[in-house]
């Protein structure tokens, strides 16, 4: 510009400009998301209500299932199959994986996406707190908020899901018991059930900054949610730590059993090659029982006919996780999702800041 | 106050292959009611969105209020914006709007706020979503003058208004800019209400500036001249910017002032803010810039017949 312009000269108030308190955000915040955590509490609440009364009768029924003398006898049996018999459809806990994505999604996409889609974006980033400032501002309090309380119901989740977790000595009892590592329940626990709804919310968030609109800024989050999820479970988790392997033939029911195979002479044998060597030991060893009480007998049947095996030359491996290794699994999981949360947080922010319209 | 409330050198947008806006240079001083005038597509909300930071520059650079850059801390916090279609959280109450932006700055005039909107019928515990388009645009506005700018911003501030309401949001953005010093920025394309409001001028075209200067200036510098329709090409090598013909009379809207020799058989006389800026928007070539920064003896006069 030529000499006619004024020098740049803030007055003296704006030099010392201090910026606007971040606690002013919380009740911001507050009033533009309050139906949302009201309704994630809501869910949450209704859920743990259930729960609750739910899993009192589960932990009663397994109380007295465990206390059954003697254990063979038909009443006990019917106290076994009364406990095995309560709340299937939440026994492999797949139900509740929704609710980490149901939460990240509906709270966490409609964050920036709800801003852009109606154009009040125009109005939030031109106020005198900053825009990055104000993203931050309500990220993070909303990403405690859901965290916090997705913590507090993954504790409830770990007492609900307690009597299946395989208890040593209780394994022959016939009741329904799963490894603390099982796919659908380690998700569901104290720290990865928090970790994964907060990696849920911080997925919704970005997603809403790059689609814009709410319903498919949604709609992604689940997808995105649902990969990394099964992605996680099916490829990720078993490589946390370095497997152990043992040819112990009783591995504890609270390990987790990557894989197992036999060999004979240090060559691995096929699925069908041991099958052809089992079988006749087994008809062997099997005891002449009618056919509906075969599983009574199937374990211990089966142990002998590998005990057989390997006195004889074969050795039976077992690649697996320790059950003392459940809750460094717990925290590597819940690390790296922290991790990847604040990663997915920070590129939001800093795509709002560098966003041009 | 001698700033410029906005200033903006060789600035540009670009959005995919098109220029929303170019090599834009412009000064606007403080204390005036500029109009930001043009057609739809012209670049007003370009400009705008840059001057708050919301859009970043694909060329140039823009400052507001002496030399803050444009969307830093110390330019929003000096500045309101009032965003075409005055964007409210919808389903907000009145009261938790005020509230919302109260928190986000570092000003906010409270009682100013509520005496504004009691006398504006506007209750506190109504949702913004329910109020209607006028009341939702004077809310808006009263939420940006309650930040206490120095400088207000709004796009297409009446476009969607009925002429009540229209009247009533220009009247109370008018007490703003002379009872308290507000600098003000408007876009619109309904010239009529400009005559009354605006005092300085700018008019975009195509992505330029076509004229831009204090609207005194311009209606000194231009004068409508009125004479037989044969005798037009008289003025061949005069500044036209815009020849009107009817059958017998001609108008001609010529840069001259009172002092310029009329020639004989036609008449000269001031031009209305609404003619001026029509026929600098039919003449899209033509170009007038009044603005400071600029020498008045070497400035570009396209002329155009």
């Amino acid at each position: 510009m030529t000499a006619l312009t004024v020098p740049a000269r803030p007055e003296e108030d704006d030099t010392r400009l201090r910026p606007v308190p971040w606690r002013r955000m919380a009740g911001v915040t507050w009033r533009q998301h309050r139906y949302a955590l009201l309704g994630v509490v809501t869910l949450l609440g209704a859920v743990a209500v259930y729960l609750w009364i739910a899993g009192l009768q589960l932990h009663r029924a397994y109380a007295a299932a465990i206390a059954c003398h003697p254990a063979r006898s038909p009443a006990c049996q019917d106290l076994v199959n009364t406990f095995n018999g309560m709340g299937t459809f939440l026994a492999n806990g797949s139900i509740l994986q929704a609710l980490p994505a149901l939460i990240g999604a509906f709270v966490g996409a409609p964050v920036l996406a709800r801003e852009l889609e109606t154009g009040t974006y125009r109005y939030a980033w031109t106020q005198g707190f900053g825009r990055w400032r104000w993203t931050l501002g309500k990220l993070v309090p909303l990403a405690v908020a859901v965290t916090a309380a997705t913590a507090a119901f993954g504790a409830l989740l770990s007492w609900y899901y307690q009597p299946y977790l395989a208890t040593p000595g209780h394994q022959a009892l016939g009741l329904s018991q799963t490894s603390a590592f099982n796919g659908g329940l380690f998700d569901l626990r104290e720290v990865a059930f928090p970790a994964w709804t907060l990696a849920a919310f911080a997925i919704g968030a970005l997603a809403g900054m790059l689609i814009r609109r709410v319903v498919p800024a949604i709609v992604a989050t689940l997808a995105v949610y649902a990969g990394l999820a099964v992605t996680a479970g099916l490829f990720l988790r078993e490589h946390y730590l370095t497997p152990l392997l043992t040819t112990n033939l009783t591995v504890p029911g609270s390990a987790w059993i990557l894989s197992q195979w036999w060999t004979k002479g240090g060559t691995t044998l096929s699925q069908s090659t041991i099958q052809q060597v089992m079988d006749p030991v087994m008809q062997r060893l099997l005891p002449a029982v009618p056919p509906d009480q075969v599983h009574l007998y199937k374990l211990p049947t089966i142990l002998n006919a590998e005990q057989y095996l390997t006195q004889h030359g074969y050795t039976y491996w077992t690649r697996y996780q320790p059950g003392s290794r459940f809750w460094p699994f717990q925290w590597i999981e819940g690390g790296w999702l922290l991790a990847l949360s604040a990663l997915l947080i920070a590129a939001t922010i800093w795509l709002v800041r560098r966003r041009a319209t | 106050m001698n700033m410029n409330v906005v200033e903006a050198s060789g600035l540009g947008k670009r959005y995919g292959g098109t220029w929303a806006l170019r090599e834009c240079t412009l000064a606007i001083p403080a204390g005036h009611v500029a109009a930001l005038v043009g057609p739809n597509g012209a670049g007003k909300t370009t400009l705008l969105n840059l001057a708050v930071g919301l859009a970043e520059p694909s060329a140039g650079a823009v400052t507001v209020l002496g030399g803050r850059p444009a969307g830093s801390p110390a330019a929003l916090d000096g500045i309101a914006f009032v965003a075409q279609d005055t964007p409210l959280y919808k389903n907000l109450s009145v009261a938790d709007m005020l509230h919302v932006t109260r928190n986000l700055n570092r000003r906010f005039d409270q009682p100013y706020a509520q005496a504004r909107l009691a006398e504006l019928g506007i209750p506190l515990n109504r949702r913004a979503g329910k109020l209607s388009g006028g009341q939702q645009a004077q809310l808006a506005l009263t939420l940006a003058l309650a930040r206490r700018p120095r400088l207000l911003l709004l796009d297409e501030p009446v476009a969607m208004l009925d002429p009540v309401a229209r009247h009533d949001f220009m009247a109370l953005m008018l007490t703003a800019a002379v009872d308290d010093g507000v600098s003000v920025l408007l876009s619109s394309h309904v010239l009529t209400e400009l005559e009354r409001v605006a005092d300085y001028l700018i008019l975009l075209s195509r992505g330029r500036v076509q004229v831009a200067g204090e609207v005194d200036d311009l209606l000194a510098s231009h004068r409508v001249l009125t004479g037989p329709a044969a005798e037009v090409d008289r003025y061949a090598g005069r500044p036209v910017v815009h020849a009107g013909r009817a059958e017998v009379q001609a108008h001609l809207l010529v840069q001259a002032t009172a002092d310029d020799p009329v020639p004989p058989g036609w008449t000269a006389r001031t031009a209305s803010l609404e003619e001026l800026a029509l026929a600098y928007l039919r003449q899209p070539g033509a170009a007038a810039l009044h603005g400071p920064g600029r020498d008045r003896g070497t400035e570009k006069s396209e002329v155009t017949r």
